[in-house]
C-alpha cells in the first residue's frame, strides 16, 4: 500500500491483484511504470488509454502499428495517441506478442460460449465481458461507446496466415509480465475479461497482478527511443507537449 | 475474392466524383447499393460509416475483423458496428482485398511517420474534421472520427507479426460495391497523402455511384 503521509516518496510502490472478469481505471502519471503479471497463466488484459486533459485524445492502434511497421506489440514498442504522442513505452516484456486489433467479447459471445452473465446467482464470479466492462469504466469519465477504440489485449497472441485468417495462437504462462513506462499523464481503462477469440471449455477467470512504481528517466540509449526513427520523432512530440511543464 | 457487379451506370440514382483531398458525406438508405471506383488506380478511399438513426453506433474494424476471423475485407464481408450489428455487406469487388488495419493519415501521425516538419500537410483526418464542421446536421464530432476502412489499400500482415504497405492490387477502374443493410451515413476522405509511395506520390480522384 501507499503511505498517505508520504505520497511522493520515490520508493512508493502500489501493488494490487485483480481477479479475472473484472474492470478498473486509474490515472497514471508521467514517469510512473505500470507492470502487469499473469499470475496463473492464460490471462488477458484489455486496455485503453486517454489524455485526461482532452479525453478525445486516445490510444490509436493503427497509428501505433503502422509507424513501427508491426502488427504485434512487444518490448521496444511505444503506444501512440491519435495526436502523434506517446502514452507509454513497453520497456520489458517476457511474452513477446500482444495484440491490438480484435477488440472485446460482447455479452452475446460470452453467453453463447459459457452461459449468461448473472450477478444475482454468481456474485463477483459472474461471467463479465470486455465490452460491457469498458462501457462501465468509460461512463465514469463522461465517455460513451464513441470513445471505445481498438484496445490492446495484453498476453494474447493473435497471428494471421497468408490470407489474413486470424487465430489466437498463444497465451501467456504464469509469471509472464509486461512493463509500461508512461511518457505523459494517462487515464488507463482496463478489464481482465477473456480474449474474444478464447475458446476454452469453461470461462477463463484469470487473475493478474498490477504494480505501479516510479520509473527511470529516458536516456540516450533507451531501447524504445531507438527502436526506429519514428519513435524518436514521437518522443520529440511529447517533448513539445511537455515544454515548460 | 473477385466478384463483378451487373449494375449499370445508366441506372444509377446518383454519381459523384471526389477529387483527391476532398471528402464525401451522404446518407445511404437501407437496400441501396453504393460503389466506390478507383478511377486512376492506387488511390486510398478512407471510409467511415455511421448508423443514420444513431451515429454513436458506427463501423467497427475490431468487430468486423473478429466476427469474420480475417483481417482483409472483400466480397462477402459483412461490416459490423461497435454494437456488433450488421451494417453493410460488400457485394462486389474487383480489387480482391481492402485494408482496415492501417487507419487514416493525420497531420499528427505524419510528423511521426515522415518528418516533424510535415505537420501542416493536408491529411485524411483533416478532411474528416472539415466534413463534420461543415455538416453539423449529422451531429458528428471528433469522438466519432474512428478506425476506418482503407478501400483499395493493401496492408499485408506477415506470419511473424510484421506490417507492410504494398501497392499493386488496385488499378484504374477497379471498384468495390456495398449494400446498406440499415440506413447509413458514409464519410469518405479521398486520401491526399503525398509521402507514401503506395500511390506513386500522386493522389487521384474516385467516383461514387449509388443505386436504389
Amino acid at each position: 500500500m501507499l503511505n498517505i503521509l508520504n505520497p511522493t516518496d520515490s520508493t512508493s510502490r502500489y501493488t494490487t491483484n485483480i481477479d479475472g472478469g473484472s474492470h478498473w481505471s486509474v490515472l497514471v502519471r508521467r514517469g510512473v511504470n505500470l507492470r502487469l503479471t499473469d499470475l496463473e497463466g492464460g490471462a488477458n488484459v484489455g486496455m485503453m488509454f486517454y489524455n485526461p486533459v482532452w479525453l478525445s485524445e486516445r490510444y490509436n492502434a493503427p497509428d501505433t502499428l503502422k509507424c513501427q511497421h508491426t502488427f504485434k506489440l512487444t518490448q521496444g514498442n511505444c503506444l501512440y495517441s491519435d495526436m502523434g504522442r506517446i502514452f507509454c513505452s513497453i520497456i520489458e516484456d517476457s511474452f513477446g506478442w500482444h495484440e491490438t486489433m480484435c477488440g472485446n467479447a460482447h455479452a452475446q459471445h460470452v453467453s453463447k460460449k459459457w452461459g449468461g452473465r448473472d450477478y444475482q446467482s454468481d456474485r463477483n464470479a459472474w461471467q463479465q465481458n470486455g465490452y460491457d466492462s469498458f462501457l462501465v469504466e468509460l461512463a465514469k469519465y463522461g465517455l460513451d461507446r464513441t470513445a471505445m477504440v481498438a484496445n490492446v489485449n495484453w498476453f494474447s497472441e493473435v497471428s494471421a496466415d497468408d490470407n489474413g485468417n486470424l487465430k489466437l495462437t498463444r497465451q501467456s504462462k504464469a509469471g509472464d509480465a509486461v512493463t509500461l513506462r508512461f511518457e505523459m499523464d494517462t487515464l488507463v481503462v482496463l478489464h481482465t475479461c477473456p480474449h474474444p477469440m478464447n475458446s476454452e471449455a469453461t470461462y477463463p477467470k484469470k487473475p493478474i497482478r498490477l504494480e505501479m512504481f516510479k520509473g527511470e528517466p529516458v536516456t540516450e540509449q533507451d531501447e524504445c527511443l531507438n527502436h526506429c526513427a519514428e519513435n524518436r520523432r514521437g518522443f520529440e512530440n511529447n517533448a513539445l507537449y511537455l515544454l515548460g511543464a | 475474392m473477385i466478384k463483378h457487379s451487373d449494375k449499370k451506370i445508366e441506372n444509377a440514382a446518383a454519381t459523384a466524383t471526389v477529387a483527391a483531398g476532398d471528402y464525401y458525406l451522404a446518407e445511404i438508405k437501407a437496400g441501396q447499393t453504393f460503389r466506390i471506383v478507383d478511377l486512376e488506380g492506387n488511390q486510398a478511399a478512407d471510409t467511415l460509416f455511421y448508423c443514420a438513426d444513431d451515429p454513436t453506433e458506427r463501423y467497427s474494424a475490431m468487430d468486423t475483423i473478429r466476427e469474420q476471423g480475417n483481417l482483409y475485407l472483400t466480397a462477402g464481408t459483412v461490416l459490423k458496428t461497435n454494437a456488433n450489428n450488421s451494417m453493410l455487406e460488400i457485394v462486389a469487388d474487383t480489387c480482391g482485398r481492402h485494408d482496415t488495419v492501417g487507419g487514416a493519415c493525420a497531420t499528427e501521425s505524419n510528423t511521426v511517420r515522415y518528418d516533424l516538419e510535415k505537420r501542416c500537410m493536408h491529411a485524411c483526418r483533416d478532411s474528416w474534421m472539415l466534413a463534420i464542421q461543415e455538416n453539423e446536421e449529422y451531429g458528428l464530432d471528433k469522438n466519432d472520427i474512428a478506425h476506418n476502412i482503407n478501400f483499395f489499400m493493401n496492408v499485408p500482415v506477415t506470419k511473424e507479426g510484421g506490417l507492410t504497405f504494398e501497392d499493386g492490387i488496385s488499378a484504374p477502374g477497379k471498384y468495390v460495391e456495398l449494400k446498406a443493410l440499415v440506413d447509413v451515413i458514409v464519410l469518405i476522405s479521398n486520401c491526399p497523402q503525398l509521402n507514401n509511395p503506395c500511390n506513386g506520390y500522386n493522389p487521384t480522384p474516385i467516383e461514387v455511384v449509388v443505386w436504389d
